[in-house]
């Protein structure tokens, strides 16, 4: 679909209110993307927006590209030899892929969030304040008030404030992921990459993070991959269905899971695939 | 359409259509056996006419308690989720048919010994069968996700509003004529009533198959032919 994205309206804020629905900003333009693993073509002539304090969710069988499409967004890909995008992704305006790209200050900027939560074999605070350090040079009360601040974001400060010095290792699974979203949202991002952020979580664990990601869309703009098509619906504004590679449909999520108008999309959410 | 990968969510899907269906068939013939009860003046047939409806309203209950159970089982999308919300809403609406078939029913087990003359019947009688083929029309179209037919139906319930605003005007002036007419008129009225409300259901559910196939409601305006509540009045200034 070359035009996907230009058939957009503007979603019926199902959710959090606070978000205008009337305003939107395209934060990363995804133009004619291709993306090799090899000689292998993993993803094939994506295009697609993602606007400012909206969540858009992909969903896809295994293998149908989603995930790659994510780590081309912060260049996690140029940690592979090998693999290699071409075409346009511009965040802001500015181009992406470029070999001009200072990578680590795109990936502060493009925070990400993976499927197994990842703690770092330190304390709680040292989780938060170690990112925070590498990029801000903060007196101890300010990284204090930082540490502070992004756990309450994460909806964690409560659960871990008088453990702080505690290992991040310690803390329960659901917990380990809102430590890590925690991580995430201490250095400032203005995108959070979610890569199967519950798929390893309990249901309410999986429920806070839901209601983090409500949250979080006021001040960050969300990218979300799910296989669970439920969590999509709930917490997504738009939704993107991908196939062996393409992009099969993009739109409002209000309308992909109501009525989608490509079969194959139609195929896969209500479970007739293959 | 390809199967669904969980099969136990096709039959799931399978027995709702299938209960909409019984419960249509059944509306149908408490419409044909409540007008044939009076037009025949058969107050036996009136009887079995109202006790019937249990039927109906438990075959409605049945059915919001399985898509009710589907809808948390199986958390269904798009056309799934299309085809449950139908079901419950064609299932309102066909328990409303029964509701207004069993009130002929009990109108003819009250006009008892006193019947309308024949031709007054005739009018309403017509109406029926209108609706009845109206009815059997949608319920084709639900059966076989037949768009066209189902706005068919949308289209074609003006008629039945028209006839039904020509025996409103036909049973006032009977009733000006002469008092001892006026209660069985206002019998035959209701009766009247009831059968073009059947037929506004019998378009709702159109619209509910629309939705079921389309994803969306229907966008034209539908041709209205109702105008009782200005028959009454003018014929009331004329007289």
């Amino acid at each position: 679909m070359s035009n996907a994205a230009a058939n957009v309206r503007v979603p019926i804020a199902t959710h959090t209110a606070a978000v205008d629905a009337g305003e939107m900003t395209e934060k990363i333009s995804i133009r004619n993307l291709d993306f090799y693993y090899g000689d292998n073509r993993a993803l094939k002539n994506i295009n697609v927006s993602l606007y400012r304090n909206r969540v858009t969710a992909f969903i896809g069988p295994s293998g149908c590209g989603k995930s790659t499409l994510l780590r081309i967004l912060n260049r996690m890909y140029d940690l592979y030899p090998g693999q290699r995008a071409v075409g346009d992704v511009k965040f802001d305006g500015e181009d992406i892929l470029g070999p001009s790209q200072d990578i680590n200050l795109l990936r502060a900027r493009i925070g990400m969030v993976f499927q197994k939560p990842t703690p770092f074999p330190m304390t709680i605070y040292e989780n938060i304040a170690f990112g925070v350090r590498l990029y801000d040079q903060l007196s101890k009360s300010e990284l204090d008030g930082r540490v502070e601040h992004a756990l309450r974001r994460a909806a964690l400060w409560d659960e871990v404030k008088d453990k702080l010095g505690a290992s991040g290792l310690s803390l329960s699974g659901g917990q380990q992921q809102r430590l890590c979203i925690a991580r995430t949202v201490a250095v400032r991002p203005e995108v959070i990459l979610l890569d199967e952020p519950c798929s390893a979580l309990d249901p309410i664990s999986t429920a806070k993070i839901e209601e983090l990601i409500d949250e979080l869309k006021n001040d960050y703009t969300l990218v979300i991959v799910t296989h669970n098509m439920q969590q999509a619906a709930r917490v997504s504004d738009f939704t993107a269905f991908m196939y062996l590679g393409e992009l099969i449909e993009f739109g409002e999520t209000s309308r992909m899971f109501t009525s989608p108008n490509d079969q194959r999309t139609q195929d896969y959410i209500t479970g007739r695939f293959g | 359409m390809p199967d669904h990968t969980a099969k136990a969510f096709d039959s799931d899907l399978l027995d709702l259509a299938r209960m909409v269906a019984e419960m249509g068939g059944l509306a149908e013939k408490q419409i044909a056996d409540s007008v044939d009860a009076l037009v025949k003046r058969d107050t036996a047939l009136a009887q079995r006419v109202t006790a019937l409806d249990a039927t109906i309203d438990a075959l409605q209950s049945g059915i919001e308690e399985k898509a009710i159970l589907t809808i948390a089982r199986r958390q269904p999308m798009a056309v799934d989720l299309r085809e449950i919300v139908g079901a419950l809403r064609l299932a309102a609406d066909l328990e409303r048919i029964g509701d207004l078939a069993k009130n002929i029913g009990k109108r003819v087990i009250a006009l008892n010994s006193e019947f309308p003359p024949p031709k007054l019947i005739r009018g309403v009688e017509h109406m029926a069968h209108l609706v009845l083929s109206q009815l059997k029309s949608v319920l084709d179209a639900y059966a076989r996700r037949d768009i066209n037919k189902a706005m068919a139906v949308w289209r074609g319930d003006e008629e039945i509003d028209a006839v039904c605003t020509s025996v409103f005007r036909e049973l006032l002036t009977y009733m000006m004529e002469d008092p001892r007419n006026i209660t069985f008129c206002i019998h035959l009225m209701f009766c009247a009533k009831n059968i073009e409300r059947m037929g506004d259901h019998a378009t709702n559910i159109a619209e509910t198959v629309h939705y079921m196939i389309e994803g969306r409601q229907i966008a034209d305006q539908r041709p209205k032919g109702d105008t009782t509540s200005f028959a009454a009045l003018r014929s009331a200034a004329d007289g």
